[in-house]
């Protein structure tokens, strides 16, 4: 059941299916295209700038790292991949997870490989997790555990984790994304004409007396329903922040610092903090409030420190 | 040797050069790691480093450190933020244990201007051997 949840808006059933291909076969019989050689050996030798003397001159050893290059199918495709593993994927691609990216590589060498040694291997599909949100996209990660031998023997094992993805939206340009709107209701509708006119209001109880923010009905200490706006100056300290990293939502550019600030009056509002790198954000910063125009339609209260930022540090 | 010592850091330029000679030496043709244009259509800013590079990247480094007798026994690594060209990544590692075998662990850490490329565990035998 939860399974559901987590798949969200894929069909419920994609997961339990994709969950059945685990233990089912990724390559049978694969066989190396070509031999362990030493051209290869160069080449990647070249590339990583790895000029270690095992692999180099008479009885030269292949890099280990070289574990997986040696099952590569290249321009000219897989060879001995299996049935299994091509439904499991061409299943991800016609739900949208079209884009792939490996994510974990978990090599252990048991033999060294050697000019001439021939290489077969055979894999299984380990596991396929649940879906899961990243930076690029949402998708599913699949691990393949590959056994490898040279000349018929064990050479290493090689387990390999990928994400098969959908590619989240392209940020920036002219079809960047609008941020989401605020929800204004017959209870908050008050504070976003406030904004609208550059004022920050919060509700002062006509009972009690009580500042209170954000807005509601009615007053949670005495329980009154009538209250009257009151403008607050806008002035403030960050009582508590957090940097936003990830995930990534359309229309937002992190890392950017998302802060609880305390004003003057004593309540407590939300906000982005503006005008200072989000690292240089510290509790106890004096802030302002001022507002910018976000996607030209509407407005939106953001604090600024109010002394450049040099304040609340040490 | 012990656990605890440190590994002198490797500095890796990460050039398109690199990224895509890499690719290619590993046989690696998937477009996000020489075609930028298709990178981009995926959700990538640019091309950036496959996992079979990265793995060859931290096996020469510590191979570099521990010399010409060294042999890697096992390589597990799990990628974080990718490796674009114009960055540089940073590879640092620490003895973690020493086996009775002759082995040692070390745990490698490769960072770049967006955080940690790569996060893993070398284990690598340091004794002269028969074979």
């Amino acid at each position: 059941m939860s399974a559901d949840r987590v798949t969200g808006a894929d069909p419920a059933d994609l997961y339990a299916v994709l969950k059945g291909f685990e233990g089912r076969p990724a390559a049978v019989a694969g066989v190396g295209k070509d031999p362990v050689n030493e051209p290869m050996i160069r080449h990647w030798c070249e590339a990583m700038g790895d000029t270690g003397a095992a692999y180099r001159g008479p009885g030269a050893i292949a890099p280990p790292t070289m574990l997986q290059a040696w099952t590569m199918g290249g321009l000219s495709g897989h060879t001995g991949r299996s049935q299994a593993y091509d439904e499991l994927l061409a299943l991800l691609d016609g739900a949208g997870y079209t884009s792939v990216v490996a994510t974990d590589c978990e090599q252990e060498y048991e033999r060294d490989l050697r000019p001439g040694d021939r290489i077969t291997f055979d894999a299984v599909i380990e596991s396929v997790s649940a879906r899961k949100t990243t930076t690029l996209g949402t998708g599913y990660f699949v691990t393949t555990r590959t056994d490898v031998r040279a000349q018929g023997e064990p050479a290493g094992t090689h387990r390999f984790r990928i994400l098969k993805y959908a590619p989240a939206a392209r940020r920036g340009g002219d079809d960047r994304a609008k941020r989401p709107r605020p929800v204004v209701n017959r209870d908050n509708a008050g504070f976003w004409d406030g904004v609208a006119e550059h004022k920050l209001l919060i509700q002062r109880c006509a009972g009690c007396g009580t500042l209170r923010f954000p807005w509601l009905p009615g007053c949670g200490r005495c329980g009154a329903q009538e209250w009257d706006p009151v403008e607050v100056s806008g002035a403030g300290t960050v009582f508590s922040y957090v940097v936003m990293h990830r995930p990534v939502f359309p229309a937002f550019d992190p890392p950017y610092a998302v802060a609880l600030i305390e004003l003057a009056e004593g309540v407590r509002m939300v906000g982005n903090v503006v005008g200072v790198p989000y690292g240089e954000v510290r509790i106890g910063m004096p802030v302002r409030a001022e507002f910018v125009r976000v996607d030209g339609e509407w407005e939106l209260p953001v604090f600024r420190p109010a002394d450049g930022g040099r304040g609340g540090r040490g | 040797m012990k656990a605890g010592d440190e590994l002198p850091a490797l500095e890796i330029p990460v050039t398109r050069t690199l990224i895509v000679a890499g690719a290619v030496a590993s046989r690696d043709y998937q477009d996000v790691h020489h075609d930028t244009e298709a990178a981009r259509a995926k959700g990538a800013p640019d091309i950036f480093m496959n996992i079979l590079t990265t793995n060859g990247l931290v096996g020469r480094y510590v191979t570099d450190h521990f010399g010409p007798a060294a042999r890697l026994r096992a390589v597990r690594i799990r990628l974080g933020a990718p490796n674009y060209p114009g960055d540089t990544m940073v590879l640092t590692g620490t003895v973690t244990a020493l086996g009775p075998d002759g082995t040692a662990e070390v745990r490698i850490v490769g960072a770049n201007g967006l955080g940690h490329h790569v996060t893993g565990t070398v284990t690598v035998s340091v004794q002269e051997q028969d074979s």
